[in-house]
């Protein structure tokens, strides 16, 4: 490759592929938890929807526009939480939040391949296109509980 | 003019970015800045800091002095017949904003109509919005070409006898259209309507006549055209300008000021109500000296020739879209099929090369273009042709790199 390595680390090969194919790409229709989410600086969307039963989000599914990270992100993030707790999903994005920050973050949750996203730390103007969907899902699960 | 040598008084430019030498292809977002401009700012908060319109001291004198003096230097730049009808304001949104709500809504009524166009920059419809939302006066849009130009046709079509006012860009922050603003204004005038100019654009790149346009008011702002952010000018015509109130009110901008009732200075002081923003017209003084040294009509021709050479490299590059008309203003906006304009301008900083990814403040350009973003690459007096050598490049690197990952 002819470019160097920092955007390897960006561009991971499970990165590109759930861009090109989104798991739980739609709109539940018997959803509880409908929400809408800009970045209005690049125009990137996010519309999540989930059902959630019993403190449990039984189903999700996204629909948007945007570029690889941001529907990637959107896709990964779907696929960890379907069956989570709603407690559980929320300390999720709380690890998603400190590994986008460069923090050091709970390595006792299996991340699965959202680990992958960790490179997107050092790209400061592409941390916003990683927690476009997180930050929907954290609104939509507060304005529900 | 020769880049190369315009090139040495900006020394933002003579860095790496990511290992590679800069190359700065964002000027349409902000110009750097060359010295003649970093030298008057320093000077003047080295030398003769001061408030203006009051300090009886000499720094205060001195202060006024250069202070006006800029405006006189705007003055000339575009050619108004005085300086009592240059304002200075923010930026560019924030003239349009003041004509938007002080023209606007004392004279627009219900039935009235403000036409638009679908390429304006959002400081150019968010006014209008909200004016029209106030006054009841209904917005209207003029469609664009196929190629994203403005026919007078079109324009013809939509201005009528009920339009209060025009508001189009000169030049388009998108499709680098240059728009007949000449002509627009003469169908504004034949139909009673006032014509507003938004220059962000244009003011930088080549030589604005507003008594030869014929235009009401003109906006513009410095930080595009080489010097600071926060400065930006309203031009407007006396008559009209005289009739208006002021938006913002407080100290500098009054004559007499009782217990319930005050009185305003005369133009232009009227609209700068607060300290002035002294440095900032002081810094684009400089800028315009150093652009009429070098010459408006120079700058013209040098990016006209980029963005010929740009489009003609470009579009030789299978898969590219490039969007507006082939006659342009110093910027290509464009797409590279399946890969996002975020990631093509992740991939090209990786390179050195600065360009801009995203709606561009124009989003119902973006909903006619049928995309949700668009990168874009704009010229200016210190771009060369090896900067867009170095692009083309690493477009076709781009390429390369998201077919193998994928």
């Amino acid at each position: 490759m002819s470019f160097n390595n920092p955007l390897d680390a960006l561009y991971r090969q499970v990165i590109m592929d759930h861009y090109k194919n989104p798991r739980n790409r739609g709109v539940l229709e018997d959803e509880n938890v409908d929400i809408n989410m800009n970045n209005p600086t690049c125009g990137d969307r996010v519309h999540l929807t989930l059902k959630v039963e019993d403190g449990k989000i039984i189903d999700a599914k996204f629909e948007g526009e945007g570029c690889s990270i941001s529907m990637s992100s959107a896709s990964m993030m779907t696929q960890a939480i379907k069956g989570k707790t709603v407690e559980e999903a929320l300390r999720l994005a709380n690890i998603f939040s400190d590994m986008m920050q460069g923090k050091e973050y709970d390595d006792s949750v299996d991340l699965g391949d959202i680990e992958a996203l960790q490179g997107v730390s050092k790209f400061p103007a592409r941390i916003k296109c990683a927690t476009l969907a997180w930050k929907a899902m954290e609104k939509g699960l507060h304005s529900q509980q | 003019m020769n880049a190369k040598e315009v090139r040495q008084l900006f020394p933002i430019l003579d860095q790496e970015v990511n290992g590679k030498p800069l190359v700065y292809l964002d000027s349409a977002a902000t110009s750097q800045k060359p010295l003649p401009v970093i030298e008057a700012l320093e000077q003047y908060y080295r030398q003769y800091n001061s408030n203006v319109h009051r300090g009886v001291h000499t720094l205060g004198t001195k202060a006024t002095d250069a202070y006006e003096g800029a405006r006189e230097k705007v003055r000339k730049f575009i050619n108004a017949k005085s300086t009592q009808e240059i304002i200075f304001t923010r930026g560019t949104t924030t003239a349009l904003n003041t004509v938007a709500a002080s023209y606007g809504r004392a004279n627009l009524r219900e039935g009235d109509e403000i036409v638009i166009t679908y390429m304006e920059h959002h400081s150019n419809i968010i006014p209008w919005q909200q004016v029209a939302k106030a006054t009841g006066a209904t917005l209207k849009y003029i469609p664009l070409e196929e190629d994203g130009s403005i026919s007078l046709e079109a324009v013809e079509k939509t201005v009528t006898p009920n339009t209060k006012i025009v508001s189009v860009m000169q030049v388009s922050n998108v499709l680098g259209a240059i728009n007949p603003i000449k002509e627009i204004a003469q169908i504004a005038h034949k139909n009673g309507a006032v014509m507003v100019v938004d220059a962000a654009q244009s003011a930088p790149h080549m030589k604005i006549d507003v008594q030869d346009l014929d235009c009401d008011f003109l906006a513009f702002s410095g930080h595009k055209m080489c010097g600071p952010t926060g400065i930006g000018v309203l031009y407007g015509k006396r008559t009209l300008l005289e009739q208006m109130e002021p938006v913002e009110f407080g100290g500098e901008m009054i004559d007499f000021v009782g217990l319930y009732e005050s009185t305003w200075k005369e133009l232009p002081w009227k609209f700068e109500g607060g300290t002035p923003i002294i440095a900032g017209a002081i810094g684009l003084g400089a800028a315009i000296d150093f652009l009429e040294q070098i010459g408006l009509d120079h700058i013209a021709a040098h990016e006209h020739r980029l963005a010929q050479y740009a489009l003609e490299k470009m579009s030789a590059i299978e898969g590219l879209t490039i969007y507006g008309p082939k006659e342009r203003a110093g910027l290509v906006t464009f797409n590279i099929a399946d890969v996002h304009p975020h990631d093509v301008a992740t991939v090209l900083d990786a390179e050195g090369i600065a360009v801009r990814a995203g709606h561009h403040c124009a989003q119902p350009l973006m909903k006619w273009l049928n995309v949700s973003a668009t990168a874009r690459a704009s010229f200016y007096l210190y771009n060369t042709e090896e900067d867009i050598d170095r692009l083309v490049e690493a477009l076709k690197k781009t390429k390369e790199y998201f077919s193998h990952v994928f």
